[in-house]
């Protein structure tokens, strides 16, 4: 199967009309993988057995005619928990671990018949932007294989973008569905803080985390947030909100439509060509009947700060269960249970994640708490009240995703600094929880380039309104890297 | 540049969190978050007076559900995981050290 060329619907078509089988679809997913992946280094596990198996049985029953991921091969990124399946959140610390359940997402499309044929590589617990933090390989971006494909999720991105699968499923805790998104051409969903349940994901920083769905098409994205939006009770901080139809409205348009463009997040550190592929964005919403103007959020600059304070210290608290007793690596030769949860956390965490869990505990501890993170908390309320007072009037904010397109591996990975300033355009949108996609929208020396739309908190509907529009008109999407499939 | 955070209170903070670093890796740790601490403090430009902190954006509050066991009928499974077991017990080493006991 060429990825390339189809959609979830044009897949779920020829799967209903019995042009291909669903175990003949997934067997050309592996080759595919096989083929492709050696060069692109996007999955850390691949399940043959596993996904040929679910195929069967998919095929056994019945291709769902109204469901349209019914035996759709996909893609899940390696922190959220597979029943049997190895997950290991790129860390040495879990290298063998099998879950005993299902991340709610993944048993919500299981349930939808998907077929899980992997699990995508990332930053070790997500913590990083570039994948180069995985305690296994190294992803290369398959636009230009000696490029990032951002992070965390960048296995999934450039799983995606390489045409190994047609969808994935990411998570978002500062950027890491967007960002990856953008650096590799393809449509990135984080979703409303509480609209996707949080449950079998591995935690990182608990009230930023979100998954959403990384796909080529801004429809197969809202297809995908369908199928795993909506309370459970197995996550109480998720929303009981009635879910939408979210690709009901994608045919609206955006005429009278209000966005603003943050000044703050046009200034310092942007490449000019991500500055241009912005400025053209709106040009194409004001043809198409929108206002676009410039709107500010005072306190964007704080954000780096406040975010690194936050994440980190969740961290440091959920990063506490690694200890070498009940699932993960356990140290040898040691002489008591002190001595057991110190070396199995040294051997087993890679040095950025000791390097947040130490700043975390730093900026929890006593003394210093009041200073850092109760101070971070108290900037991110002002960051929220600065995005509520922009939404009293815009129903939505355009912005780019990142500052540069992807960068060069190795480049930025030895400077953690670098690397978080990097975040600067994406967490603000954790912080306030609010609903942000990054959709292909330019090119950059023949590097994609994506922008952000964040819209009011679970108002993904406008989201993927405009991301539709801007999308049908223009041909970004469509682009497809040199590499890989039957390019 | 004052410094941020010396390396023993790096030592410090990494016993806190059960994290071993080793001599020769502390000053490359400590140089590195002494810089990201340097960020952090730039919030103290901001004036929060009076403003509430934000802990969660979650929509939901106090969620209350019954406190009911349930079993997964998983035990196999869950110890499989374990990286030492004995009897159908997860396995760890000594806890208390007794050798004075006997004094």
């Amino acid at each position: 199967m060429n990825y390339f060329d189809q959609s979830l619907a044009s897949i779920h078509k020829q799967l209903v009309n019995q042009e291909i089988s669903a175990k003949d679809l997934t067997q050309q997913t592996l080759d595919n993988i096989k083929s492709v992946d050696p060069d692109i280094n996007a999955f850390i596990t691949v399940d043959d057995e596993g996904a040929l198996k679910k195929a069967a049985d998919v095929d056994a029953k019945g291709i769902d005619a109204d469901n349209v991921l019914s035996g759709m091969p996909i893609a899940i990124k390696d922190n959220m928990v597979t029943k049997g399946l190895t997950t290991t959140a790129a860390s040495k610390i879990l290298e063998n671990f099998k879950p005993i359940y299902d991340a709610t997402a993944v048993d919500k499309l299981n349930k939808l018949g998907t077929i899980t044929v992997g699990k995508t590589n990332m930053d070790e617990f997500a913590m990083g932007g570039s994948t180069e933090n995985s305690a296994f390989k190294i992803t290369h971006n398959p636009w230009d294989t000696t490029k990032v494909p951002g992070g965390s999720s960048g296995g999934s991105a450039a799983a995606v973008a390489a045409g190994e699968v047609i969808a994935a499923l990411g998570s978002d805790t500062g950027g890491s569905i967007r960002q990856p998104a953008s650096f590799n051409g393809v449509v990135g969903m984080k979703p409303t803080y509480g609209r996707v349940s949080r449950w079998g994901l591995i935690a990182f920083g608990s009230s930023l985390d979100q998954i959403g769905p990384i796909t080529r098409n801004v429809s197969d994205n809202a297809t995908i947030m369908n199928a795993i939006a909506g309370h459970d009770n197995h996550d109480l901080t998720s929303s009981t909100k009635e879910v939408p139809d979210f690709t009901s409205t994608l045919d609206k348009g955006v005429k009278g439509m209000k966005i603003g463009i943050p000044t703050e997040f046009m200034a310092q550190g942007l490449d000019d060509d991500i500055k241009q592929t912005v400025l053209d964005t709106a040009a194409t919403f004001k043809k198409l009947g929108a206002d676009v103007e410039e709107v500010s959020l005072p306190h964007t600059k704080y954000g780096v700060a406040a975010y690194y304070i936050i994440s980190s210290s969740e961290a440091s608290s959920n990063l506490q269960r690694f200890d070498g007793i009940r699932y993960g690596r356990r140290a040898k030769d040691v002489k008591d249970l002190e001595d057991l949860y110190v070396k199995s956390r040294s051997e087993g965490f890679g040095d950025e994640v000791k390097r947040r869990i130490m700043l975390g505990t730093f900026s929890l501890s006593a003394g210093f708490y009041d200073a850092y993170f109760k101070k971070a908390a108290q900037v991110r309320t002002l960051m929220i009240n600065d995005f509520t007072n922009v939404f009293k009037d815009y129903d939505l904010i355009l912005a780019p995703t990142a500052p540069t397109p992807a960068y060069g591996i190795g480049e930025d990975v030895s400077d953690p600094m670098t690397m978080y300033m990097n975040d600067v355009l994406t967490l603000p949108v954790n912080l306030a929880g609010l609903p942000g996609m990054s959709i292909p929208a330019g090119f950059s020396n023949g590097l994609p380039v994506g922008v952000q739309l964040i819209g009011r908190p679970f108002d993904e509907l406008t989201v993927y309104q405009a991301g539709s529009t801007f999308e049908q008109e223009t041909d970004f999407a469509k682009q497809t890297p040199k590499m890989g499939g039957n390019n | 540049m004052t410094e941020k955070i010396s390396e023993d209170q790096v030592k410090h903070v990494a016993e806190l969190a059960k994290l071993k670093i080793a001599d020769d890796q502390l000053p490359y740790f400590t140089t590195q978050l002494d810089q990201i601490i340097g960020l952090f403090e730039t919030l103290s430009e901001v004036d929060t007076d009076g403003v509430e902190p934000t802990s969660s954006v979650t929509d939901q509050i106090n969620v209350m559900r019954d406190d009911i066991a349930e079993n997964w009928h998983q035990r196999q499974a869950l110890l499989d995981n374990a990286p030492d077991t004995a009897d159908g017990y997860i396995r760890v080493p000594t806890i208390i050290d007794e050798s004075g006991d006997n004094e």
